[in-house]
């Protein structure tokens, strides 16, 4: 894997200096071998997306493996900068590319409709790829630790930018705790943004997480938050 | 400094595409459905077999990329040729693709049901 922006090998941040796995670290690789994917229904006729955005090691792999019907895979996604980065002596650079890793799992949710569940970097040079990768998606998870809170102020300003709806799950490490009052100053939410606790390994979190987004989007809709 | 882009084998990545480096049109999208209409056949393009083997039932963009261990937009070129000639349909996500435009009522109701039911 040359990418470097999958946390693919590091679910759940909690050692990223040594590389010793977290207590929640699948013993392989995040892709499997083509024979894991069980298929889908040859009914399934609509796919809907839901992004998980945040930092490294923040536990996003670990947030879509812990509700995926399959080992989460990867894959990338490549922009070449043409006309970018030019000048007299950067031939080579001019053809270079932005690549973007991205691991990804999915939820079926009845005979016709999946869930696919994409964890992405939230750094910068990944939100070029938004539009071409995510436009039409129903909303985002930004999972943060609170010990870095500050590397998801740069997700939640383009989210907001784009106008894609999101709340925020925090992944509970351990450590201080922080009220959510001080977790929703820290970065500047809207008050009718919800703010949840998870353990991104756990199945039922994962759901909890993904009920609550859910449940958000519809009260959007249905005009309940103004 | 900035890390130098990747040239993951771009000769090869030309040749699997004839040389193009984006797809005709944005059929497709991250999450549309492919399936297969046709076997393959003797003599086919090697990814263009893959793809019609792994689409028998229906398969996302997006894990065809991760099985073929390509970049989506290479795919997606792929998939366009077997769109043209039929060999694939496609069913597309009912969700707008504008930004910024919130998903049907009913639609979401359908995915708490599912999200609760796991």
């Amino acid at each position: 894997m040359a990418s470097a922006t999958s946390d693919t090998t590091d679910p759940t941040g909690a050692a990223p200096a040594t590389g010793l796995p977290g207590p929640a670290a699948a013993p392989a690789p995040a892709a499997g071998p083509p024979s894991d994917r069980t298929p889908l229904l040859s009914t399934a006729s609509n796919a809907l997306k839901v992004v998980v955005v945040g930092g490294f090691g923040v536990g996003k792999t670990t947030l879509v493996r812990s509700v995926s019907e399959i080992r989460p895979l990867n894959t990338e996604e490549t922009m070449t900068q043409a006309g970018q980065h030019v000048d007299d002596n950067s031939a080579v650079l001019a053809k270079s590319a932005t690549t973007v890793a991205f691991d990804f799992g999915r939820i079926s949710l009845n005979e016709e409709t999946v869930l696919y569940l994409f964890g992405a970097p939230g750094q910068e040079r990944f939100w070029f790829l938004w539009d071409r990768l995510f436009a039409g998606t129903l909303g985002a998870v930004v999972l943060v630790d609170t010990r870095r809170l500050a590397d998801s102020w740069y997700a939640i300003d383009r989210l907001e930018q784009h106008g894609t709806p999101f709340i925020v799950a925090r992944n509970d490490f351990g450590g201080p705790r922080y009220t959510h009052q001080e977790i929703r100053d820290a970065l500047d939410l809207l008050p009718h943004v919800p703010l949840v606790d998870c353990d991104a390994r756990s199945r039922e979190d994962g759901k909890a997480v993904l009920i609550a987004l859910v449940r958000h989007l519809h009260r959007l809709v249905t005009g309940q938050v103004h | 400094m900035r890390r130098p882009g990747r040239d993951d084998t771009p000769d090869r990545l030309y040749t699997l595409t004839g040389g193009r480096s984006r797809a005709d049109s944005d059929a497709f999208d991250l999450v549309t459905l492919v399936v297969s209409e046709f076997e393959p056949t003797p003599g086919m393009q090697s990814e263009h077999t893959a793809i019609l083997r792994m689409c028998r039932r229906p398969t996302a963009v997006v894990e065809i990329a991760a099985e073929l261990g390509l970049p989506v937009s290479i795919v997606k070129i792929l998939l366009s040729d077997l769109l043209a000639t039929g060999r694939i349909t496609a069913r597309h996500p009912q969700t707008s693709r504008q930004p910024a435009r919130l998903p049907d009522p009913t639609v979401l109701e359908q995915v708490l049901v599912g999200l609760r039911n796991l």
